[in-house]
């Protein structure tokens, strides 16, 4: 049965009429026409789907839309704008990462949360924090140069 | 980019104001097909045909005198419409930015081959630089007309003719014919695809004349990425869609016999589609899709397990039946050396079945109305997408369009042609917009697989230590099981489904090396499919189509050769090989990577870590890649790391260093995922490899430390590809570094730590 869920995302509040069961992703993508957190695999695995939760990186193809509660959803396209980018945005196009871009949330999502924690993360704590997010197209070299770059932005 | 607005008729106004040249399309009819895709801001008027003999085809000249140029080909991440651009701008002396480059649509553009065997440039960029350069010789013959000057005293300046005497004398392109399409018909070789080439009566610029070919411009497409401002084709949505997805057999072959409807009844809107072979569901919300797919109650028929254990596959390929056997390289008389020989050293290799595993299953998007089908096709080839439908809907090709918007990662023939004709066959059934995406377990399950094969080579040496005889024979399952494109029913999942059998192809290949032995047959032998349609396992193009099994098991061969003869790798390779550029190549990796010159293995290591070095080089297409590979190997866990890699890479001119570095790292991450982690696993019933845990590939934490990228560039020269041919030797690299390190000489793909722990014990 369906059910409606009041959602807090990237500071606005919606409303939506769902199954209690569905990821958050189908909301996100489906009902609230947010298109940039991405489906990969539906298991968590590969964070293509990643949004932050509370300001934590969650997995939105596995969060039902009913375990979200009163919590402040932020999707890629919350994180910041042309005119005010984030510090990981800029870096992203200063170092020309894509190669397809559709693993871009999980890599910008999970790192921002991370760099937001850890001032001067050495390389090491970088690829431990990112483990486990992937990128089928290889660009995993200009992604490390990116956070690298974002975290020397944030100092 | 496209959202789900579609583009009306719109006003065309009249063409023609003044001049009456006739290099201007005039009011040939147009389609409001040809036009869908173009915005107002582009050229109007009356386009001609969309034909490869129009100059409008692939070039226009838009009111505001920016440049639209229409390529059929499209870019799989890499930035090749840069490149493109950079090209067009080029060759018609206006600013890079004032170059659009729309791909990909088969409304604006004719087919170019898609995505296809790194032609971007080599191919692709050929064309469009002739059609380029053809649009400057025509407005340079308006502008001389308009200025009454003679051509040859007339120079352009960012898109303005001018006089060179007296640049005060002058007229813009947009003044000539901004707005309006070319009327100008090229010399046509009348193919279509890769080789499609039709030049004008201009010949491009001398390369010495470059100023934006060369440069390392950047991508704009990013920024848009990154702020979520473009769509995928996974993003494609359109009033009344209804979503779909697939249902798969648990035995491959299988199909289903019986429905059980009211398994689903309970999920709002849910709705069967079963036709034959093909069974799928829509739902007007994605989730009850999803949750149809999973829920609904299919009986399947009796089929025999199709595969062979897994544990067989090499033995299988051994002993299965060579269907076609093609030597496509032989000159002096191997069999007879081999009699001569003091020596003969032999090895066989085998690489597995792998997964383009891409970032996102597949995704398309199906509109039917009035006849007329729209498709939104994240696929390599949209042109042959459209051809695949009008095969298996029975509709005509010219009622179908077809629009590429970026999917989720492509690295060949892939499961986007497939999907695009599951929607199709939704569509058709249930009246109504169909998007499917497929699951990951289909994504990575189902996929088109490249193949699995097995090496076998063999040298003979005489007394003194040389090489005088070579002979390498590649057995292994069709590159072509499934074409490179869907644009026949036959070629994809969902046109076997509905009882178009598979028509298998014949095709493998041979090293593409300089190696310049007195005897040397180089051959390969293809075997039959396991399964005659519908395979979970049916082989097609995967990222460098056969190139890295080929590659890892002739260069592996060769370093075992030189390491027998108790010779340095490089010292051995530069004895043999006679092409001045491989020579350079190998020379600069030589030089950047620090290669000391000595045998393999190397003998002052002790303990469980060791770390070795290891070359490997190959050829592609004109292109030359030869790579260092450093690595640290942990004897006793198996791990490996890939630490560093020097890259020489050699494509002819090189139209953008930026792009082109990055193309290569690419190329290599996903080189050293394939090489050490990537194998597709199956029973007897179907493919067991089935998402991250059971297919991973390279984490972030085993990113190589550097990959140093050294490029020849030759300006002189027409550009090559680049691709694929930087993942070719990447494997021989890699398992010639850990023969370095550790004297194990590992012949089977891939080195993950189970695997080579066992080869160490």
């Amino acid at each position: 049965m369906n059910q409606k869920f009041s959602l807090n995302v990237n500071g606005k509040v919606h409303s939506v009429d769902a199954d209690p069961d569905m990821p958050l992703l189908y909301a996100l993508r489906d009902d609230l026409g947010l298109n940039n957190p991405h489906f990969g695999c539906g298991l968590a695995q590969c964070g293509a789907c990643t949004v932050h939760l509370d300001g934590q990186p969650i997995r939105s193809c596995i969060t039902p839309v009913s375990s979200v509660g009163d919590a402040k959803v932020v999707t890629l396209a919350g994180l910041g704008t042309p005119e005010k980018p984030h510090p990981l945005q800029t870096a992203y196009v200063e170092e020309q990462v894509p190669q397809c871009g559709y693993c871009i949330n999980g890599w910008i999502m999970t790192a921002a949360a991370f760099l937001r924690d850890k001032k001067k993360p050495s390389e090491a704590e970088i690829k431990e924090a990112l483990t486990g997010l992937k990128c089928r197209c290889g660009t995993h070299m200009s992604i490390l140069r990116a956070v690298k770059r974002a975290a020397e932005m944030i100092g | 980019m496209t959202k789900f607005e579609k583009s009306a008729a719109f006003s065309r106004r009249a063409v023609l104001k003044a001049g009456g040249a006739i290099v201007v399309s005039i009011g040939m009819p147009v389609g409001v097909d040809t036009l869908l895709g173009i915005n107002q801001a582009l050229a109007q008027g009356a386009r001609p045909s969309l034909v490869p003999s129009e100059l409008a085809s692939f070039i226009a000249i838009n009111a505001d005198g920016s440049v639209s140029a229409f390529f059929g080909k499209m870019d799989m991440g890499q930035g090749l419409f840069v490149a493109i651009g950079q090209i067009v701008a080029e060759e018609l002396d206006v600013p890079f930015n004032r170059v659009k480059v729309h791909m990909g649509d088969t409304a604006t553009s004719v087919n170019q081959g898609g995505a296809s065997g790194s032609t971007g440039i080599q191919l692709g960029g050929k064309q469009m630089r002739v059609a380029a350069a053809e649009a400057r010789r025509v407005l340079v013959d308006m502008g001389a007309e308009k200025l009454g000057l003679p051509a040859d005293q007339l120079i352009v300046v960012d898109g303005v003719v001018l006089a060179k005497s007296d640049p005060s004398k002058k007229v813009s392109y947009a003044e000539l014919i901004g707005g309006r399409y070319f009327n100008v018909q090229l010399d046509w070789n009348k193919q279509y695809g890769n080789t499609l080439y039709a030049p004008g009566k201009a010949q491009p610029k001398d390369f010495r004349e470059h100023k934006i070919v060369g440069q390392p411009i950047k991508r704009e497409d990013i920024a848009p990425k990154v702020f979520c401002q473009e769509d995928f084709c996974t993003d494609i949505k359109v009033p009344g869609m209804l979503h779909g997805r697939v249902i798969r057999p648990k035995v491959a072959g299988a199909a289903p016999t019986k429905v059980d409807e009211s398994s689903i009844k309970d999920i709002p809107g849910a709705k069967v589609v079963w036709q034959k072979g093909f069974i799928g569901v829509v739902a007007e919300k994605e989730w009850d899709a999803i949750n149809a797919a999973q829920k609904l109650k299919v009986e399947w028929s009796n089929a025999n397990p199709p595969f062979p254990e897994q544990a067989s596959l090499y033995d299988h390929i051994r002993k299965a039946d060579v269907r076609k056997r093609t030597v496509e390289k032989e000159n002096g008389n191997v069999d007879d050396a081999f009699k001569t020989a003091a020596k003969v050293i032999e090895a066989e290799y085998e690489w597995p079945f792998q997964s383009h595993a891409s970032m996102g299953p597949a995704c398309a998007l199906v509109e039917i109305k009035d006849g007329k089908v729209t498709c939104w096709t994240g696929s390599q080839k949209s042109h042959f997408v459209r051809e695949g439908l009008a095969d298996t809907l029975k509709i005509p090709v010219e009622d179908i369009h077809a629009i590429w918007v970026p999917g989720p990662g492509s690295y060949g023939r892939n499961d986007a042609d497939d999907v695009a004709v599951d929607a199709g066959i939704m569509a058709q059934a249930t009246g109504r917009p169909v998007r499917v995406q497929y699951m990951r377990d289909q994504g990575t399950g189902w996929d088109p697989k490249g193949p699995a094969s097995v090496h076998r080579a063999r040298a003979a040496i005489d007394t003194a230590g040389n090489v005088i005889a070579y002979e390498f024979t590649s057995k292994g399952f069709s590159r072509i099981d499934v074409n490179t494109n869907g644009g026949k029913a036959h070629d994809t999942i969902g046109g076997q489904l509905l009882d178009v059998p598979l028509k298998s192809g014949d095709g493998f290949g041979v090293p593409a090396e300089s190696y310049a032995f007195d005897h040397k047959r180089l051959a390969w032998e293809t075997i039959p499919p396991l399964l005659d349609r519908a395979s979970p396992l049916r082989s097609a193009h995967l990222r460098d189509p056969v190139g890295p099994q080929i590659h890892f098991a002739s260069e592996s061969f060769i370093d075992e050769v030189a390491a027998a003869l108790n010779l340095d790798a490089i010292e051995f390779r530069l004895r043999y090989i006679k092409d001045a550029r491989d020579t350079a190549l190998i020379k600069a990796v030589a030089e950047k990577s620090g290669w000391q010159t000595r045998p393999s293995p190397r003998k002052d290591q002790t303990g469980a870590k060791v770390s070795g070095r290891g070359i490997a080089y190959s050829q592609r297409n004109g292109t030359r890649v030869a790579i260092v590979a450093e690595v640290d190997i942990d004897r006793s866990t198996g791990k490996i790391w890939a630490r560093k890699f020097t890259v020489a890479h050699d494509c002819g001119q090189i139209i953008n260093p930026d792009g082109l570095t990055k193309t290569i790292e690419g190329n290599i991450v996903q080189g050293v995922s394939r090489t050490l982690w990537e194998e597709v696993k199956f029973d007897k019933k179907s493919v067991t490899t089935v998402d991250w845990i059971t297919y991973p590939i390279l984490d972030i934490t085993e990113t190589p430390e550097k990959i140093d990228v050294v490029l020849l560039n030759h300006p002189e020269m027409a550009p090559s590809g680049a691709g694929e041919p930087s993942i070719r030797p990447l494997a021989a690299a890699i398992a010639n570094a850990i023969f370095d390190a550790t004297g194990v000489r590992l012949r089977r793909v891939p080195f993950s730590p189970d695997k080579v722990k066992a080869a160490f014990s």
